[in-house]
């Protein structure tokens, strides 16, 4: 019981992980789109100023929580995808020091350098983190000792590479949504015109990605079995046609709250497809890292559960606090705030 | 050349350039709430000028740490992943304890002092700042309950293949780990204080904000001085836990090779370890290492010999690493009551104004040094007596994948010293801006650039 629930935490930390990295990421990798000018840009970072390091520590407690809760699919998963993860971290570090780079020097080639590490460092992690998950969902090459028999250009497979193109569509709808909430003006149109292009594409993408699903993976199986799981992928289609909805009315902060409920019913019904596995093998069902063999004892999976359960609704209280305190508009007076990007 | 070996140097790399930025932001933030925290009880501007400007070098740095530290939790999986399924049961939720109760905290409410500035309330804002030097604090300590576990593992059995969690209790009452925390906790706070009393001697120096440096000053001389003393005494402290728990590394840090009791302490060695012992000893002083690692002339100290040779550490760079520690820790507690006696009237005192900005590197050295001491004194296990490192890294990785990444961190991590150097420099050179206007307004409009619109063309 105590290993099934951290399995279901498990996945609601990569969910809520993608649901609020997913706009600030999204937003980067629009940005040679959406920005016209360096105001545009300047607007652009600074509605992801307050929020993306927070953001982001959510990938750090979900990295930890499967080293903690399940530390041999840890091992296997991250030495497995070893390239994978480190370009993905390298990106990451990139796009993190741009934010406080950028302004530092006033000179317009140093603020191209870091635009430059900050669009290719929100771009590929949203590919990369697509490609990794859809490449879990269908199973990588594990032989009996949980090591990856497979190599970097093994993951770029098409189903993994419709993943990727997922991810990068849910994220920078996610961040055009979230620049519409955060800007008003021309660039707040553009985010709304741009947005619902993306809504499109994603709607296109997300139906091949089920059919795949269906052919290339068997994370169908568990919804056969017990067709009240359906629900979750219902949310996910309520949650992305709301979106269209509300963006249609104009109605921003709405559509990117239903974006994020999307985005986490889809990270959720991979999840659940995958169980009771974390890491299914491609090679033989025996050699899967499961909740069985690769969880942590029980006194360890305990005391870890009191910590989540006592510090994540609190951590939950005190970021949505933040994204209320500063969900407003920027203005010209922020930009001219001297923390200001 | 194989993937064991360039792990490590991997392992190595990234962690000292992390630990390059950590330590400022540890000290840093707790000067910087205290500077915010006395404008908010006198309302004196120069305080609160004291505090952004502070508190923009702490920036540069914690941005840096942020970035550097996911690197090194995604090293375990990536490098060190049978170390990870070994030890995970324990390790691993040491780490993930760490980010949800700290680094939420600390990344959180940092951005609430970066852009709350106009938004909060004085208190409420100075209170972000505080939850920040305390999650920065409190990170620190997980961080170290989990290193200090692999330097003295406690409250775990070990059942078939892997380590298990028996007593949380003793996993966080360890005492070497606490030791440990102390040890990197007040080092990081002389640290903090250097690099304060650095930069506003090397303004003073040059007559500019005198005020405003002089009480940085003013604030960062008892800081300093009660750390470097504390840091002295606390450091024979975990001498001795060193002694007790890692008697290996322990001889290694003295290039002590013969077990004795009433163990001489020599003030100058140079050590011999491919004929098993001391090329050169001179200036002893009679039972003085069995005094300082047992409190006691007549204890026995194990030497070098007595251990296998498959189980001793790396007798030269442990032994270099530590002394020149030590001799750097002696001199920063004169340093700082050299400033404090002159604390009053930093200005009267050039010699020591030009002296301080150069003091700035030497803790930083200290503290690689002392990491060195710490990771390279406990070879060739990763965790003390349970688990070697050769052992611990991953089975599935090739040499090519390692040699990849470890030339990406190479150039991506010489880039980031390098901008975070510069930046520092810069900011700290440039000083705080003069109370009132904009400057970084004033700044773009004299280059010509401009914040503002121009037009669909800008």
């Amino acid at each position: 019981m105590l290993e099934i629930t951290w399995f279901i935490l498990w996945g609601v930390l990569w969910a809520v992980y993608f649901a609020l990295d997913g706009y600030d990421l999204g937003m980067g990798t629009l940005m040679p789109f959406l920005a016209k000018d360096e105001r545009d840009r300047r607007i652009m970072y600074n509605a992801a100023g307050p929020f993306w390091d927070g953001n982001q520590v959510w990938l750090i407690t979900a990295g930890g929580v499967t080293f903690a809760a399940f530390p041999a699919t840890y091992a296997a998963l991250f030495s497995g995808l070893y390239t994978a993860l480190m370009l993905l971290l390298f990106a990451l570090i990139l796009r993190g020091v741009s934010f406080e780079f950028r302004r530092k020097v006033d000179s317009e080639r140093w603020r191209k350098v870091w635009d430059f590490c900050h669009v290719a460092g929100s771009f590929l992690p949203a590919l990369l983190l697509g490609v990794a998950f859809a490449n879990i969902f269908q199973g990588i090459p594990l032989n009996a000792q949980g090591i990856n028999e497979g190599g970097l250009l093994d993951l770029l497979n098409p189903y993994g590479l419709l993943g990727g193109v997922l991810f990068v569509l849910m994220f920078s709808l996610h961040g055009s949504l979230w620049l519409g909430v955060k800007s008003e003006g021309p660039i707040a149109d553009r985010a709304a015109a741009m947005a619902e292009k993306l809504w499109l594409a994603l709607m296109v993408v997300v139906v091949l990605f089920l059919v795949m699903t269906a052919f290339a993976t068997s994370l169908f199986d568990n919804y056969l079995n017990n067709p009240l799981l359906f629900v979750v992928l219902l949310l996910a289609v309520v949650g992305l046609v709301q979106a269209r909805v509300f963006l249609g009315k104009r109605s921003m902060l709405m559509a990117w709250g239903a974006s994020a409920v999307s985005i986490i019913s889809v990270t959720l019904f991979g999840v659940i497809g995958l169980f009771p596995a974390l890491l299914p093998s491609s090679l033989d069902p025996a050699y899967s890292m499961t909740i069985a063999n690769s969880a942590s004892s029980q006194l360890t999976l305990k005391i870890m559960l009191g910590v989540v359960l006592v510090f994540v609704p609190l951590v939950i209280a005190y970021q949505a606090w933040l994204h209320i305190t500063f969900g407003h508009k920027i203005t010209d007076a922020d930009l001219e705030y001297e923390e200001a990007y | 050349m194989d993937v064991l070996l360039l792990s490590r140097l991997q392992f190595a790399f990234t962690t000292f350039v992390h630990f390059i930025f950590v330590p400022l932001t540890l000290g840093l933030s707790l000067l910087v709430a205290y500077m915010e925290f006395k404008w908010v009880r006198t309302g004196d501007e120069v305080y609160k000028r004291m505090a952004k400007f502070w508190g923009k070098l702490f920036l540069i740095n914690f941005a840096l740490g942020v970035v550097t530290g996911i690197a090194l939790e995604f090293q375990f999986g990536t490098n060190w992943a049978r170390y990870s399924a070994y030890v995970g049961d324990i390790f691993g939720s040491l780490l993930a304890i760490e980010a949800t109760l700290a680094f939420f905290l600390e990344s959180t409410f940092l951005a609430v002092w970066i852009f709350g500035w106009n938004r909060l309330s004085p208190k409420l804002h100075n209170a972000s700042i505080w939850l920040v030097a305390l999650a920065a604090n409190l990170s620190a300590f997980w961080i170290l309950m989990a290193n200090g576990w692999m330097q003295n593992p406690t409250g775990f059995v070990l059942r078939g293949d892997r380590a298990e969690l028996e007593s949380f209790a003793a996993l966080v009452t360890n005492p070497f780990a606490w030791q440990q925390f102390f040890h990197v906790l007040f080092s990081a706070y002389v640290l903090s204080g250097f690099f304060v009393l650095g930069i506003s001697a090397w303004h003073l120096a040059r007559g500019s904000n005198v005020d405003f440096f002089k009480r940085s000053f003013q604030i960062a001389a008892p800081f300093t001085l009660v750390f470097a003393l504390a840091l002295v005494v606390q450091g024979h402290h975990h001498g001795s836990t060193v002694a007790k728990y890692q008697p290996a590394k322990l001889a290694a840090m003295e290039s002590h090779w013969d077990t004795m009791t009433q163990a001489p302490q020599y003030l100058f060695v140079i050590p011999d370890p491919a004929n098993e012992r001391n090329l050169v000893e001179i200036l002893p002083v009679p039972g003085g290492l069995s005094m300082l690692a047992y409190h006691s002339f007549d204890a026995e100290v194990k030497g070098l010999r007595d251990f296998p040779e498959e189980d001793r550490p790396p007798v030269l760079l442990t032994f270099a690493s530590f002394r020149t520690m030590v001799g750097l820790g002696f001199l920063f507690p004169a340093l700082a009551a050299w400033v404090w006696i002159r604390r009053k009237n930093p200005e009267s005192s050039p010699r020591l104004l030009r002296i301080l900005p150069w003091v700035i590197p030497l803790p930083y050295m200290a503290i690689q040094l002392g990491w060195i001491v710490a990771e390279v004194g406990r070879q060739p296990w990763i965790v003390n007596g349970i688990m070697r490192t050769e052992d611990a890294v991953s089975a599935g990785i090739s040499l090519g994948q390692v040699g990849f990444s470890l030339i990406l961190f190479g150039l991506i991590y010489g880039l980031l010293v390098a901008v975070d150097v510069y930046l520092l420099m810069y900011h700290g050179r440039k000083g705080p801006k003069s109370s009132g206007g904009n400057k970084i307004a004033a700044a773009e409009s004299e280059s010509g650039f401009s914040a503002r619109p121009e037009g669909a063309s800008a």
